[in-house]
């Protein structure tokens, strides 16, 4: 049976989770899209954040955004120590394809097993005030705790743009992905820009990982179900671009909602798989791609 | 090509020993732990043939698995196909995917051939969880077909296993000691040059990832009859994906030796961690010493010993 009200749930509720989607991915976007750093470690880094949130809420009743701003900076400075093993151990001997991409593997199974030592493996909630209530528009609701992501999930990006193409840093950022060596020669030091790069990309998860237990509760594995969609987004959206990201975010954020809502939730994991596969095999470059 | 025949003698050995062992009827829990053990030697070289050999990191060891042991469980519940039917019908359609995913290294290479491996596992995991004849999402329970040969049920999967992981570790060697294995090489340090010089590198990839493959899906097909419960998240467990790319890294990519020596060593350290502290403790191990030695040991324990005789 089809119903126009089911439709426009559909595409709202996936527009909303675009938004979010776009959030979680902005980190990896940086890391992988501009630096070709395969961090996937990343969703890992988003649950550690979601778990942060978790316990100040749960023991002082802070809002979980308000902790996913507060700990940017010490996301920031754990995402610049990992680039410094990172550079040390593999990209100075120059074999950071292989083995690089193994150590982020191990970094994400330690991550996601250390924060089921400490919290086992029951999921996760934060309780705020607008996680509960929603708001209706001719037949279409609209949840709070997607709307409110969605929103600063667009704000992050918008955020991320204008660092990356107003400030000194952020045009450094893009310099060092186009030319490493032309940047040494104005001057720069292409391996603090990259630390730069990642540091902003872990805090960025931070942020996403508060915006992550808004909208469900976590347990540690819950990475696994970001690392396709992450990637997914990073490569549809187009290597690097960050107006991309947004867009691609919305497309699987739409696409997922449809699978969910007219075959059932559990098809939806495999859709953002899917995606990536034929964008991996039909147009690797992405949409907005280089 | 001389040297072949003593080591297929040695292997008939290790297989007449694991039979002896069942023999000798030491504590049982000997060997289900061994047999888990056993097949990680399976998994763990099998996966080295296309991350060592070839220089591809297959980060979608658990979907080939889980294939295999699927394959099993489509068998058991349809036909009630003897085992080593099974075995060979789940190492087929394993093999089918691991071609697959050779045809996918003709566009992807390096991180993006990783995440697209990933990527099957997971679609994988879900048209399974949806498919109601295997079990679905809340998993089946096998039973074993009565009266095994000798021994106990377990016994005889455990030498099973033996057989399964020395067919494993001769395949590899003799990859390795081929013109195939020297093409491999060639092509994971430098795929444009191997081409150049004529080097087939798209059949020897083909052929690495298919037998690859194969050997995967040949370790997950006994998987069934073993646990007697198969449910998606434990045959498609995250797990063999870090174990499978831990162990030849410890051990050391480049030799057939090297997956043998991580499997056995990570292996037993896990079993024995499970039994003693906790079986999320020994997933952490795994984790620290995996990080440990591809930051410290790039060339794994093979490396570190090559490393001390120069000197």
């Amino acid at each position: 049976m089809f119903s126009w009200d089911l439709l426009a749930n559909a595409v709202v509720s996936g527009l909303l989770l675009g938004g979010f989607y776009a959030a979680v991915s902005l980190g990896i976007s940086l890391i992988f899209g501009l630096l070709e750093i395969a961090n996937i470690a990343q969703p890992a880094f988003v649950v550690l954040g979601a778990y942060a949130a978790y316990v100040l809420n749960n023991a002082y009743e802070v809002d979980p955004i308000l902790t996913g701003l507060a700990f940017t900076p010490v996301f920031y400075v754990l995402g610049a120590v990992v680039y410094r093993v990172y550079y040390e151990s593999f990209e100075r001997r120059g074999d950071e394809a292989l083995r690089g991409l193994v150590f982020f593997f191990g970094l994400l199974f330690i991550l996601e097993v250390s924060l089921s030592l400490k919290f086992g493996v029951d999921y996760r909630l934060v309780q705020t005030a607008y996680t509960k209530t929603s708001i209706e528009f001719g037949g279409v609701g609209i949840a709070f705790r997607y709307l409110v992501p969605c929103v600063i999930g667009v704000a992050m990006t918008l955020a991320l743009y204008l660092f990356l193409s107003r400030t000194f840093y952020g045009r450094a950022i893009r310099a060092v992905s186009q030319d490493q060596q032309a940047l040494r020669l104005m001057g720069v030091n292409p391996i603090q820009i990259k630390t730069i790069a990642f540091g902003v990309g872990i805090a960025a998860a931070s942020l996403a990982g508060a915006l992550l237990i808004c909208i469900a509760p976590v347990i540690p594995s819950t990475d696994r179900d970001y690392i396709g969609r992450m990637f997914a987004i990073t490569v549809l959206g187009g290597m690097g671009s960050i107006g991309g990201t947004l867009v691609a975010g919305i497309i699987l954020g739409v696409a997922e909602s449809f699978m969910a809502t007219f075959f059932g939730p559990s098809w939806s994991l495999a859709v953002s798989f899917g995606i990536l596969l034929i964008a991996l095999a039909v147009r690797p470059a992405g949409l907005f791609g280089r | 090509m001389a040297r072949t025949v003593p080591a297929l003698i040695v292997g008939l050995l290790v297989v007449a020993a694991g039979i002896g062992l069942v023999t000798l009827r030491v504590n049982p829990y000997l060997y289900f732990a061994g047999y888990v053990i056993l097949q990680y030697v399976v998994i763990a070289t099998a996966w080295n043939i296309l991350g060592g050999y070839a220089g591809y990191v297959n980060f979608g060891t658990p979907a080939f698995f889980a294939m295999g042991a699927y394959t099993s469980v489509f068998l058991i519940q349809s036909t009630r196909a003897p085992l080593p039917v099974l075995i060979l019908a789940g190492g087929l359609v394993s093999a089918l995917l691991g071609l697959g995913i050779g045809y996918l290294t003709l566009r992807l290479r390096g991180v993006f051939f990783s995440i697209a491996t990933l990527a099957l596992s997971i679609v994988l995991q879900t048209m399974i969880m949806n498919w109601e004849y295997v079990g679905g999402s809340r998993g089946l329970s096998v039973i074993r077909p009565s009266g095994p040969p000798f021994g106990n049920y377990v016994m005889f999967l455990f030498t099973v296993m033996v057989t399964l992981a020395v067919i494993a570790v001769v395949t590899a060697r003799f990859i390795e000691r081929s013109w195939v294995g020297r093409g491999l090489a060639a092509l994971r340090d430098n795929e444009e040059a191997a081409e150049c010089m004529g080097v087939p590198t798209l059949r020897l990839k083909l052929f690495a990832t298919t037998i690859s493959g194969f050997l995967l899906g040949v370790a997950g097909a006994p998987f069934p009859y073993y646990v007697t419960f198969v449910e998606p998240n434990s045959a498609f467990n995250l797990d063999y994906a870090v174990n499978a790319l831990a162990m030849p890294m410890i051990g050391g990519t480049t030799s057939w030796v090297g997956p043998v020596i991580g499997a056995v060593l990570l292996g037993s350290a896990q079993q024995l961690a499970t039994v003693t502290i906790s079986s999320e403790m020994n997933l952490f191990i795994v984790g620290i010493v995996l990080v440990a030695f591809v930051v410290l040991a790039p060339e794994g324990l093979l490396g570190l010993v090559r490393r001390l005789r120069g000197r």
